[in-house]
């Protein structure tokens, strides 16, 4: 369980992470969502000691995380795959951290087994593809069979076998009764495997509820109508209390209505249709819908965002391009 | 892969423990880093054949030019240590090495997220780096040495181990590097950045030496002996030239282990209370 109380840190004049509280419950998937630079990484390097917070306090099986006796054995973290030294071969960098927590050599084995990297274990890491260094940082998360993991961003960069991998892989280890705290800037991954999300945007929680209760909850209601005579049908619709926008191929968007008070409508009025589908918006556009007034960076202005996150280009924030 | 069970046997094994990841746990995590990465036998090597190399030259030079030298006053152990004046600079390299790497590739975050109590991270690595140094520069030193006087006795100016002093130096020549070497980890610790941090141990070690000579002869006298380099060098000296007014050996050594202190802790400092 990880706890945050009032949770703060400031860079400089920047408020990176804003009074927040939460809790990460044991046995399930946690989501962590928000845009890029929404302090994610930064709520989560605190919850390790990497970040001192200004304000608040974040606790680990009810102790800080530097009071752990054996701290990998309470938690186990992959938040950047390329903080290893690629000089070191896989097999001594992880026998290097399994020996600071006391964990038998045999261990090592066992991790390098369970990720696929045995054939590799004495190669260099510098050589290794993203894929073959996310499994060598997950691996070193699980040396000390923690009942805590924790991923900032797992599926970044990699190919869609590798994406299908970890989130296997988390389920897997949910399953095993490990609570599992994982963020992402993608909602569509959060949909497959979150049971519980908590959402953030310019380092303020914004939602913390599960899955089906955040779709519900921000979702509208909606429908794809095609009809010769749109203008009719859609003065009807805003008549009826609902309103509807422009689709994109000529149908009409309908908000606000049930489909079956849609078809009555244009049955009752002599309108012929061609299609009535109704459409669910995804976890994404909930997402989108939530997090539109806290993007840190708009693409309106790239050249500030490129200053500032010139590094995090490749996993710039789908609503960026609002 | 997903189906596998991630900790079978081993979740009996791991969990039950008494204590905590302490400093012993440290020790062995830090050796394994020191002696995975090839950059640590390279530079090791290197200090054995420049100390060695470049004191055999100078009692080349010596042995082939002997005319005009008194045995009373030539100091033999010192002309076969003349590598150390180099093999100084290179142990400074590996020393902000040891702790700047972690900092450029990222390490840090992941062996501070295994072993959250620096301190501890900290006294680990300077720890483990001053044995592995202390054990190769005793292997350069003597070497350099044996070498040295093997040439030198062409000439007839060759010392022993038995003489004063000469045991104190060329062990003195190895504290000397490990000295050098730590006072480059404090300030990598401080600076975080391979460049610079190597660039600032051979601007105190190397440049300020050099710089000053330059001072008016009278200013020199009682600012130089103050140089690290130059007080450190006291201990592998056996014999004192006459109205020197440089420290005696080990005051000397202990000006230079001050200016490592003073780097360690203040390291220790930053290590401690930045952000990683």
């Amino acid at each position: 369980m990880i706890e945050a109380r009032g949770l703060t840190k400031r860079f400089g004049d920047k408020l990176a992470v804003d009074q927040l509280t939460f809790t990460v419950e044991p046995g399930r998937i946690t989501g962590f969502l928000g845009p890029n630079g929404a302090g994610k990484t930064t709520t989560m390097r605190m919850i390790l000691g990497l970040d001192r917070p200004t304000g608040g306090s974040v606790t680990v099986h009810g102790k800080e995380f530097a009071k752990l006796a054996y701290p990998m054995h309470e938690i186990g973290a992959l938040l950047d795959a390329k903080a290893v030294h690629g000089g070191r071969s896989a097999y001594n960098h992880l026998l290097c951290l399994a020996q600071a927590n006391g964990i038998p050599r045999t261990r090592v084995g066992e991790v390098l087994e369970l990720v696929g990297l045995t054939e590799v274990a004495k190669k260099r890491s510098k050589g290794f593809s993203l894929g073959m260094g996310q499994r060598l940082g997950i691996a070193a998360a699980l040396l000390g069979d923690p009942a805590i993991l924790m991923f900032d961003e797992p599926v970044n960069g990699l190919d869609p076998e590798g994406i299908l991998w970890i989130r296997n892989l988390m389920k897997a280890l949910a399953a095993e009764g490990r609570t599992i705290f994982v963020s992402s800037h993608l909602m569509s991954e959060m949909e497959n495997t979150a049971d519980h999300l908590l959402v953030i945007g310019r380092g303020r929680l914004i939602a913390d509820c599960g899955v089906a209760e955040f779709i519900k909850r921000n979702s509208v209601q909606s429908a794809r109508v095609r009809t010769p005579k749109p203008e009719i049908l859609a003065s009807l619709i805003v008549a009826a209390g609902g309103s509807t926008v422009p689709g994109a191929d000529g149908a009409l968007v309908a908000q606000g209505l049930p489909v079956d008070q849609i078809g009555d409508l244009a049955f009752e009025n002599g309108i012929r249709l061609h299609e009535l589908s109704p459409t669910q918006a995804s976890l994404e556009e909930a997402f989108m819908e939530l997090t539109a007034d806290s993007v840190e960076f708009h693409a309106q202005a790239p050249r500030q965002r490129d200053a500032v996150q010139a590094d995090s280009t490749d996993r710039m924030h789908p609503t960026g391009v609002a | 892969m997903a189906t596998t069970q991630i900790a079978p046997a081993a979740h009996q094994r791991l969990l039950p423990r008494t204590g905590r990841a302490g400093f012993g746990d440290a020790l062995r995590s830090e050796f394994t880093k020191i002696k995975s990465t090839r950059s640590t036998y390279w530079t090791l090597l290197a200090l054995v054949v420049v100390c060695v190399g470049v004191g055999a030259l100078a009692c080349a030079g010596t042995a082939s030019h002997p005319q005009g030298i008194s045995p009373a006053n030539f100091d033999a152990t010192q002309q076969s240590l003349a590598g150390l004046y180099v093999g100084q600079l290179v142990i400074a390299a590996l020393g902000a090495l040891t702790i700047t790497s972690e900092y450029s590739t990222g390490m840090i975050r992941t062996s501070l997220s295994v072993q959250p109590r620096r301190g501890v991270v900290f006294a680990a690595k300077g720890v483990v780096f001053a044995v592995v140094t202390l054990i190769t520069g005793l292997i350069a030193s003597f070497g350099a040495f044996f070498v040295g006087q093997a040439i030198l006795s062409h000439a007839h100016l060759s010392a022993t181990l038995g003489q004063p002093n000469v045991l104190r130096a060329v062990i003195g020549g190895a504290l000397f590097l490990t000295a050098c070497g730590m006072l480059a980890y404090g300030l990598g610790a401080i600076l975080r950045h391979t460049a610079a941090a190597i660039s600032a141990a051979i601007g105190l070690l190397f440049v300020l030496t050099v710089l000053v000579q330059f001072l008016p002869q009278s200013w020199q006298n009682s600012v130089d002996k103050w140089m690290p380099a130059l007080a450190g060098g006291q201990v592998w000296a056996t014999k004192v030239t006459p109205g020197s007014h440089q420290f005696p050996a080990w005051g000397g050594f202990a000006v230079l282990a001050g200016y490592a202190a003073v780097a360690i802790i203040a390291g220790l400092v930053c290590f401690r209370t930045r952000d990683a």
